[in-house]
């Protein structure tokens, strides 16, 4: 009897052990957390972890680099390139984010009016958003090539010019022409966002404050910009941080050339690491960046985070 | 304080006429309420009052001026929405001092306004809160106090009570008629609830598919309904209907559904065999001997009376008693209605004989 009903026991006691282990809410749910944890690790902490290490190694490519502590940001910290860089990334994260709010606002101030052919028009504005950035990048290429540039044609034919803009040969003008070209990438994610922001609003806030007596500007002073601001916070957090890590465009348009004039942070971590071979200085650049993107998303948190009102609760 | 003149008005949206030449005369300081079932045109005349659409045809005036191509705001007028159109941005205070702010006025004055409304409808305490943490019969007193310090010409409410629940609504509704016999500032309300009409009004306006039913004190209407819309919209529960023939020989009376015979008091002239509706009241029934023969069907009592669904003639009518009768479903009893008071409509028009 004992000898057939031990392992019977031992099963019923295993196996209830399992269904409770389903049956508890705490397992349950670590279980279903497991797999985006694993995709979490894998592609997000990992590669972060891995970049911090490279960032303190000598590591070249098809070489095991060696841990040298904080000597990659001592000698970049001497590096003119770098500091041009920096100057570079925050002259192009500035100037684009504030032009692309102010025409992104425009925008989705106009096509939140009752405008003919309005979904066309919305439809048109999301355009640029829709073409591959490559893509977009080499027509702006061409659009600022030095001998076939249509501005520089245009102009000539128009008799307001007598010869070619050197767009991308001069640093300055270069500098102006990426920005030109990240602004006219970047407004219809400003312009759409804050147009769903302006949707939000109800009508009959702007109805009472015009029976209240207020004007357009009052209006818009008044509701419009305080009702829009947690959403205009949003926008700018994501479009500060994706023209501050930009690529793709300067590295289409100019390579963050002429003389570096152009080099973002971003670019000149892939020259320094992939073209040059250096991985451990181009990790250690795109370190040098995070204080950067942290202190933008603190910024943006803490300058226009949720107000008081929009606060539910009584007290 | 003004009078306010609507002048045969007509509004179209496209092609699409939503009134057909309405006239209201509203007198200095009355309180009129505009009633009827949604998609009448009573919101739209309401928002043409306060300019937020325009007219299309016909006059309006606030006082002696025209208003017909006056913005809203040049109007002198504060309007109560229906879902209170509170700034969630700026406390209570600040909500009720915008219009003044933006009329330049000085902090003190604002202030002293703010504070005296406040106190007309006891908001003192919420005066730092926001809208978000605010009850809903608190904002709607919010809304209204937004509309008291401007001191307008005109009050225009828009359905302000249907978002709040059944108690609420009733003392609201008591409020809002305590706070119009304080200031006395001509009101223009509109409703769909012909018991907020009936209680406050000191004029109805039953407005039906664009055009004024009629127009009249609250009993007025109550007791002489022009046509069988208004007789059928005002009062809970609803006029019953019957259709039939008046039949004069010797003494007027009513025939109804399978024969059934109702009184009249006396029959218009030359009416017999004429096509009618009889109209009566749930509260104009009495139990009697004489009475029609009716078949219970429901009981609902509701403590103060008592509302009993009968078949009378096979047509299903209800009667409301303040007595406590001992009914039953399937009872049969004599109902008789109340011969000086009930309604005679001419079937094809409707209209009131």
């Amino acid at each position: 009897m004992a000898v057939i009903a031990e392992p019977v026991t031992a099963q019923a006691r295993r196996s209830s052990l399992w269904i409770r282990a389903f049956e508890s809410r705490n397992f349950l749910g670590a279980m279903f957390m497991v797999p985006a944890i694993a995709i979490l690790i894998l592609f997000l902490a990992y590669p972060l972890a891995l970049g911090f290490w490279l960032g303190m190694t000598d590591t070249k490519i098809g070489g095991v680099g060696r841990f040298i502590g904080f000597q990659n940001f001592v000698s970049l910290s001497k590096d003119s390139v770098f500091w041009l860089s920096v100057f570079n990334t925050i002259f192009y994260t500035v100037f684009a984010s504030i032009v692309k709010f102010a025409i992104g606002l425009y925008l989705a101030l106009l096509l939140n009016e009752r405008l003919p052919f309005k979904s066309m028009v919305r439809a048109i504005v999301l355009l640029p958003f829709v073409v591959p950035t490559v893509l977009s990048a080499i027509a702006f290429w061409w659009i600022y090539d030095s001998q076939f540039s249509i501005i520089s044609w245009v102009l000539i034919k128009a008799g307001l010019l007598t010869h070619y803009i050197d767009f991308l040969g001069d640093p300055w003008n270069a500098r102006w022409s990426v920005v030109l070209a990240n602004i006219w990438r970047g407004v219809p994610f400003v312009a759409i966002t804050l147009l769903a922001g302006l949707q939000t609003i109800s009508p009959s806030l702007y109805e009472a404050a015009n029976l209240d007596g207020a004007t357009n500007m009052q209006r818009f002073r008044h509701i419009t910009l305080p009702m829009l601001s947690p959403i205009i916070a949003v926008v700018m957090t994501f479009s500060v941080l994706m023209t501050f890590t930009d690529f793709q465009l300067i590295y289409t348009i100019t390579r963050g050339g002429p003389i570096n004039a152009t080099h973002l942070m971003a670019t000149l971590s892939f020259q320094r690491a992939i073209t040059g071979g250096n991985l451990g200085e181009g990790a250690a650049i795109s370190n040098a960046m995070i204080p950067f993107l942290v202190a933008a998303i603190l910024l943006s948190f803490f300058g226009l985070q949720r107000s008081r009102w929009q606060q539910g609760g009584r007290d | 304080m003004s009078s306010v003149q609507i002048r045969d008005v007509r509004k179209s949206f496209g092609n699409f006429e939503v009134l057909h030449g309405v006239t209201i005369p509203i007198e200095d300081g009355q309180f009129v309420v505009l009633v009827g079932p949604s998609g009448c045109g009573k919101s739209t005349l309401l928002r043409m009052l306060a300019g937020l659409e325009n007219i299309t045809s016909g006059t309006i005036s606030i006082g002696d001026r025209v208003v017909n191509n006056v913005q809203p705001k040049e109007r002198d007028i504060a309007m109560v929405f229906q879902n209170y159109a509170l700034y969630p941005h700026m406390t209570v205070a600040e909500n009720m001092g915008f219009s003044l702010k933006l009329r330049n006025a000085g902090s003190d004055e604002i202030n002293k306004r703010v504070k005296r409304a406040a106190e007309i409808l006891a908001l003192s305490p919420l005066l730092d809160r926001y809208p978000r943490q605010l009850s809903g019969g608190q904002r709607q007193r919010v809304a209204m106090g937004r509309a008291i310090v401007r001191d307008p010409q005109v009050f225009l409410f828009d359905e302000p009570l249907s978002n709040l629940d059944a108690k609420l609504r009733v003392a609201m509704r008591t409020e809002i008629k305590e706070l119009h016999q304080r200031l006395k500032t001509t009101t223009v309300y509109v409703t769909h609830d012909q018991i907020e009409a009936m209680t406050m009004a000191d004029k109805i306006v039953v407005m039906h598919d664009g055009i004024v039913e009629q127009m009249g004190t609250p009993l007025e209407l109550y007791d002489k309904p022009d046509n069988q819309f208004v007789a059928g919209f005002i009062g809970s529960p609803a006029m019953n209907f019957l259709k039939g023939h008046v039949r004069v020989n010797g003494v007027a009376t009513f025939e109804g559904p399978n024969g059934v015979k109702l009184p009249l008091k006396n029959a218009p002239a030359a009416s017999d065999g004429k096509p009618v509706v009889y109209g009566v009241r749930p509260e104009h029934f009495t139990i009697a001997d004489d009475g029609a023969d009716a078949e219970i069907v429901v009981v609902e009592p509701t403590g103060s009376e008592t509302q009993v669904f009968a078949k009378l003639g096979g047509e299903q009518v209800v009667a409301v008693f303040r007595e406590r009768h001992q009914f039953n479903p399937g009872d049969k009893v004599k109902l008789k209605p109340d011969p000086d008071v009930i309604h005679l409509f001419d079937e094809a028009t409707g209209k009131r004989l």
